[in-house]
Order: structure tokens, then C-alpha cells, then sequence
């Protein structure tokens, strides 16, 4: 399952380090995959659910940012707190030449809560992928071995081999690989398998303009995380966690992994995924066990009411 | 678009964007931190929006195979059973149903492919880590098995050829009736996983139930006392497995006792209760009341599989089902969301 000893040739595991914190939720990394990808169209609706009419991952959907409003004051900003220690005329007379490191006000501080106690809008952004998972359901579970794990460490459909079984769909726990309808195979993220190939980043980490999808090795993206997330709780942003990146979660960790600024349930993401087949051989010893009691059931029955009368 | 230069004046092209502070990190992360303890029954979620995909399986297809399947995989042991113990004519009508009903299930799996053409590449690979591989195999051992031991049955022809068969197709059969319990147990769907021991308890005795009902539909009166016998064991251990699987379900179980699923089981449960109380009291004595006890049974089997599937399925609809259970076990395994740094 997982890739063999490094040979020389073996490239690095890579992945994708999406930081939310840092995306604006313009979607060029939707658009870059779909064009890349040729991805087809999925429906052009209005879901109401703020910026976000993508709705979901799906077959046809390989990147998919979520908008999350919330009446949550932003991490480190004070608007509750009284600032009467702060000379705002010295403050003012810096006026615009005041680094931007260092100036109080920014465009994004929200203003004093309303008398009815309620603060501005902070609004989540973050594009969910595959999460290319080390121990990954949809690939555990597929019954021609269509989905293989790339030289990579990511994994893929082989769309020739596919036939449309659908037992990859309930098994990821993410809700990410999909049957295309009116097609009937299953599709999702390949991690650009062809540009990897070629030397060329994904689509979306190429397109993304504020860096917040960063692809490279994965022990790289792991630690330029660690520390992302260590900065930004030092600027009084508590509640920044990582998600999918422990390689002892329930999935082995991902090879795509996020940092989030709340709950991951909050942007669509379950909080504790595992991969059902860690449960394989408990379920397969119930099945034997059930399988001969029924054989000792029937046994038993022809030899208790068996009798001629 | 995010590669910097480096030109004579310095650096160029650097994106702060990936530095970017909030608030300009003015309060040095000295405010008290703020955890949201999240209470009993309460749950986030994306607007709403499932965090699983369900799965697009046809309940006729899927519920109906893992019905049928079970049917011929306990019919065939049944069946066994019956010729070795002097009861030649129901064990002929159990070959046959046997045959029947796997041969309809199989085009039912292959109906349900995306891809039908492409049904052969099940048997590509065998990987005992997908349950799906593992029972497209069963069913390539246990299909000619059952086939040969219903056209041995039938035509009287190679008896000894049919014998063998018959204790290949019983042999083969509990696994077939059983696996589908794993087959769905290996899911990240809440209400299958959740109760992923004892799934595969309630599905085997539904499949003897099955049996039993077909044995009393085909069979003659004066063989049909260990299938009365079955019947009356089978409904009785489905109950006992259907209870054990709802507590351990957790909060996944309130699928199976709400909605569609939760009227196809309470009438699965009544109809197991009509079932065998004909086939106890009454099959012994009447012919006409033994075949609509066994069709009651049958109808009681396709209706617990039916009510399985939808279950399934509700509960992947569900956000609560997914976010909850997995809220809880992150508390009772120590409190603190993931939040690794």
C-alpha cells in the first residue's frame, strides 16, 4: 500500500498545504482545475449559501471553496476591549505612512459591536481538495483496482479500469470521490498526475495568487505548517489548528492538508475521519462467526425437529 | 504566479500574502483563549450540506441483491442439510430457488454498475482489503456451485457431481449470505459502520429466515419440520441481532427507527412474528398455511434488508450522524479538538 523504500528514483511524497487564513475565496483554483482537468460543467445553480455555488466536491468538482459567514469578531481583533490606554492623535498623525505592520486600523478591523451586542461579519474561506489520504478508503476498497497510489504517494483513478462499482463513494470520509452521472465511473483530484509528471505544480497551487495552496514535499509543507500556525497564534489567532496533517490521525494523515481558523465540521469537514478498513478484520471475524452459526443453526434445527414423526 | 525574482534592486514579486497577520497581531495572543465546548446533541455543519457522499446504489439493485444473495446463500446450505437427512424433494426446490436467486442478484450487481461492460474487471484482482473483491469471488465460486447442484438436482444426471456441488454451494453460501453485512460495514456511512461487529449477525439470520420461508413454500408438508424449526431460530436471533445493533449504533441508530427505514423494520419484525407463528403452529398441518407462513418470512427478510439499506442511506444524508459521533469519541479520547501545532 504505501510506496517502497526510497531507490533514488522514488520522488518525495508531495501534497498540498492549503492555508486558509490566507485565501480570498476568488477561485481561480476551481477555474485552473476544471480548464487543466477538462473537468465538465456540473450545473450552474445559486445554492444561497453566500459566495459559494460550487456547493461541494464531486465528480465534477476537484476544488471547491467554501465561504462560512460567521458574527465572530476575527482572531487578535479588540473591538470588546476598551483602548483607552491609546493616543489616537499620535496614532493619526503617522498617518498613511504608517507601515502597514504596525497600523492599528486596517480595512479588515471591524468596528465597535452594534448596541445590540453584535459584532461585524467574519467570513471563512478555504478550498477543500482530495485529501489524498495515507490510508486511503476509496483505493482500500475498490474492487478492480482501478484507484492505484502514484509514484507520488498520491492517489488516482485509472479511468480505463473503472466500472462504475460505487464502492469508493461511501467509503471515503470525506464525501470527495464521485460517480459522474451519465458517465457512471467514479472521478476525483488526481493532484494533476500529468503535470507532476512533467515537472509543473497542480493547476490550483499555480493559479492560487495568495499562496494560500502550497504544494511541494510533504515533510516540507508539515513543518512550513507548524510554524504558519505557531505565528498565528502568537497573534492572538487561538483558535488556527492544522487538520489531516498528524500522521496518526484516523487516515494516516493526508497528503492534502489544511490549516483552519475553527472547527473543521464548520467548513464541511468531519472532525475525526478514519478509514473504515483499520475495522476489516474485526468485521471479517464477525462474518465467519456469523457465517457458521447459521451453518450450526441449520445443523442444530435438522437434528432437534429433524426427527420422523 | 508566486515565484519571486531576484533583480538588482532586491527581491521581486514576493507575496506577503503567505505572512499575512491578523489584526497586525496586536494583542500578542495574551487574550484568553476561547473554547467552545460543544454540548450534548448539538452539531456544526456546512449549511446543512452532508459531509458524506451517499452512495448511488439502487435500493432495488443493492437491498434486493444482499436480499437474494442471502436467500441462495442459506438455501443452499439449507438445501444440504435437507438431502443429507432424507428430504430429497425440499432440498430439489432449494437448489432451484438458490439458482434463481443468484442468478437474478448477480444481474441485479452488474445492472447496478456504472460501467456494465466492465463487470468482469471485478475479477481482476482479489483483494481481501475490499469486501466487494472478496464477494465477487464468492459468487464466482458459489454461482457454478449452486448451478450444478440445481441442474444435477433437476435433471437427475452426475449425482455424484451434484453432491459435490450441493456441499461446495453450502459450504460457500453463509459466506455469500454474510459478506454483504461487511460489504456495507466498510463504509464510512454512519449507520452501517457504527455497528460494524454486528451487522453481519442480523443479515445472516435474515437469511435463514429466507431459507426457511422458501424451504416452507416449496417444500412438501411432510418435510417441512426442520425448516419450521429454522424459521422459528432465524426470526428469533434477527431480533436479538437487530437489538444488539441498535445499541451499539449509538446516535447512528436513530435512522433505523425513524422515517422509511423505521416502518420497513417495525413491519419486517411483524411480519418475522406472523411468519413463524404459522410456521410453528400452523405449517405442520396445512399446506396452503405453510407457503404464506414461508412467503410472510420472505417478505419479513426483504424487508429487514430494505430497511438496512435505507438506514444507510439516511443516515449519509445526514450531517448530524457524521459530525456527532465523531465529536463524541474526539471528547471521550481527551477533550481537545485536533488542533495539533
Amino acid at each position: 500500500m504505501t510506496t517502497e523504500e526510497t531507490t533514488g528514483q522514488q520522488p518525495p511524497r508531495v501534497g498540498f498545504f492549503t492555508d486558509t487564513s490566507v485565501c480570498i475565496g476568488c477561485k481561480a483554483c476551481e477555474v485552473a482545475c476544471k480548464e487543466w482537468n477538462l473537468v465538465p460543467e456540473d450545473g450552474l445553480t445559486l445554492t444561497g449559501m453566500s459566495y459559494d455555488n460550487t456547493a461541494a466536491l464531486g465528480a465534477s468538482t476537484w476544488r471547491h471553496v467554501a465561504f462560512v459567514e460567521q458574527t465572530k469578531p476575527l482572531g487578535g481583533q479588540q473591538a470588546h476591549q476598551p483602548h483607552a490606554d491609546l493616543d489616537v492623535l499620535a496614532l493619526a498623525a503617522r498617518g498613511s505612512a504608517t507601515p502597514v505592520d504596525e497600523a492599528a486600523i486596517t480595512p479588515t478591523t471591524p468596528g465597535p459591536p452594534t448596541a445590540d451586542g453584535r459584532t461585524e461579519l467574519r467570513w471563512l474561506m478555504a478550498s477543500d481538495v482530495c485529501k489524498h489520504c495515507t490510508e486511503a478508503a476509496c483505493l482500500d476498497v475498490c474492487p478492480t483496482g482501478a484507484l492505484f497510489r502514484t509514484e507520488f504517494g498520491s492517489v488516482v483513478v485509472q479511468q480505463d479500469v473503472c466500472n462504475g462499482c460505487g464502492y469508493c463513494v461511501p467509503a471515503c470520509p470525506f464525501g470527495v470521490i464521485e460517480q459522474r452521472e451519465g458517465d457512471g465511473r467514479a472521478f476525483k483530484c488526481t493532484l494533476c498526475y500529468d503535470r507532476l509528471g512533467a515537472g509543473q505544480e497542480p493547476a490550483c497551487a499555480k493559479s492560487c495568487p495568495t499562496e494560500s495552496i502550497q504544494f511541494g514535499p510533504l515533510d516540507e509543507l508539515r513543518e512550513r505548517a507548524e510554524r504558519r500556525v505557531a505565528q498565528l497564534r502568537e497573534g492572538g489567532v487561538p483558535d488556527a489548528r492544522l487538520y489531516g496533517a498528524d500522521p496518526d490521525d484516523g487516515v494516516g494523515g493526508g497528503g492534502a492538508f489544511f490549516l483552519l481558523l475553527d472547527e473543521p465540521e464548520v467548513y464541511g469537514l468531519p472532525p475525526d475521519p478514519r478509514v473504515t478498513t483499520r475495522d476489516l478484520p474485526t468485521m471479517w471475524r464477525h462474518a465467519a462467526l456469523a457465517a457458521l452459526t447459521l451453518l450450526g443453526g441449520i445443523a442444530a434445527a435438522h437434528r432437534v425437529f429433524g426427527r420422523k414423526r | 504566479m508566486s515565484e519571486a525574482r531576484v533583480t538588482r534592486d532586491g527581491l521581486a514579486g514576493v507575496h506577503p500574502g503567505r505572512e499575512a497577520r491578523f489584526g497586525n497581531g496586536l494583542d500578542d495572543g495574551r487574550r484568553p483563549r476561547e473554547r467552545r465546548m460543544v454540548p450534548g446533541a448539538e452539531f456544526t455543519s456546512y449549511y446543512g450540506r452532508p459531509v458524506l457522499k451517499v452512495p448511488s446504489w439502487a435500493a432495488r439493485d443493492i437491498a434486493g441483491y444482499m436480499f437474494l444473495g442471502g436467500l441462495a446463500g442459506a438455501g443452499s446450505a439449507l438445501a444440504a442439510a435437507a438431502q443429507l437427512t432424507g428430504r430429497p424433494a425440499t432440498a430439489r426446490a432449494l437448489k432451484l430457488s438458490s439458482l434463481g436467486a443468484i442468478s437474478l442478484s448477480t444481474a441485479a450487481l452488474v445492472n447496478d454498475l456504472g460501467r456494465p461492460a466492465r463487470f468482469l474487471n471485478m475479477l481482476r484482482v482479489a483483494k481481501p482489503t475490499s469486501p466487494m473483491s472478496v464477494g465477487s469471488w464468492l459468487l464466482a465460486g458459489y454461482g457454478p456451485a449452486a448451478g450444478l447442484a440445481a441442474a444435477s438436482a433437476a435433471t437427475g444426471l452426475l449425482p455424484r457431481v451434484g453432491t459435490a456441488a450441493t456441499l461446495a454451494a453450502a459450504g460457500l453460501g453463509p459466506a455469500v449470505a454474510t459478506y454483504t453485512g461487511v460489504l456495507l460495514a466498510d463504509t464510512a456511512v454512519p449507520s452501517w459502520h457504527e455497528a460494524h461487529r454486528e451487522l453481519p449477525h442480523p443479515f445472516a439470520a435474515s437469511a435463514a429466515t429466507a431459507a426457511a420461508g422458501m424451504a416452507l413454500l416449496a417444500g412438501p408438508r411432510r418435510e417441512n419440520g426442520p425448516a419450521r424449526g429454522v424459521a422459528a431460530l432465524a426470526a428469533g436471533a434477527e431480533a436479538l441481532a437487530l437489538r444488539s445493533l441498535l445499541t451499539s449504533a449509538g446516535h447512528a441508530a436513530e435512522p433505523y427507527r425513524t422515517g422509511r427505514p423505521g416502518r420497513l423494520l417495525t413491519t419486517a419484525k411483524r411480519l418475522a412474528f406472523l411468519g413463524t407463528a404459522g410456521a410453528t403452529l400452523l405449517a405442520g398441518r396445512n399446506r396452503a398455511a405453510a407457503a404464506v407462513s414461508g412467503a410472510t418470512l420472505l417478505a419479513a427478510s426483504a424487508a429487514t434488508r430494505f430497511a438496512v439499506f435505507h438506514a444507510g442511506i439516511a443516515s449519509a444524508r445526514d450531517p448530524k450522524y457524521t459530525v456527532l459521533p465523531q465529536r463524541l469519541r474526539l471528547r471521550a479520547e481527551g477533550g481537545a479538538p485536533p488542533a495539533t501545532a
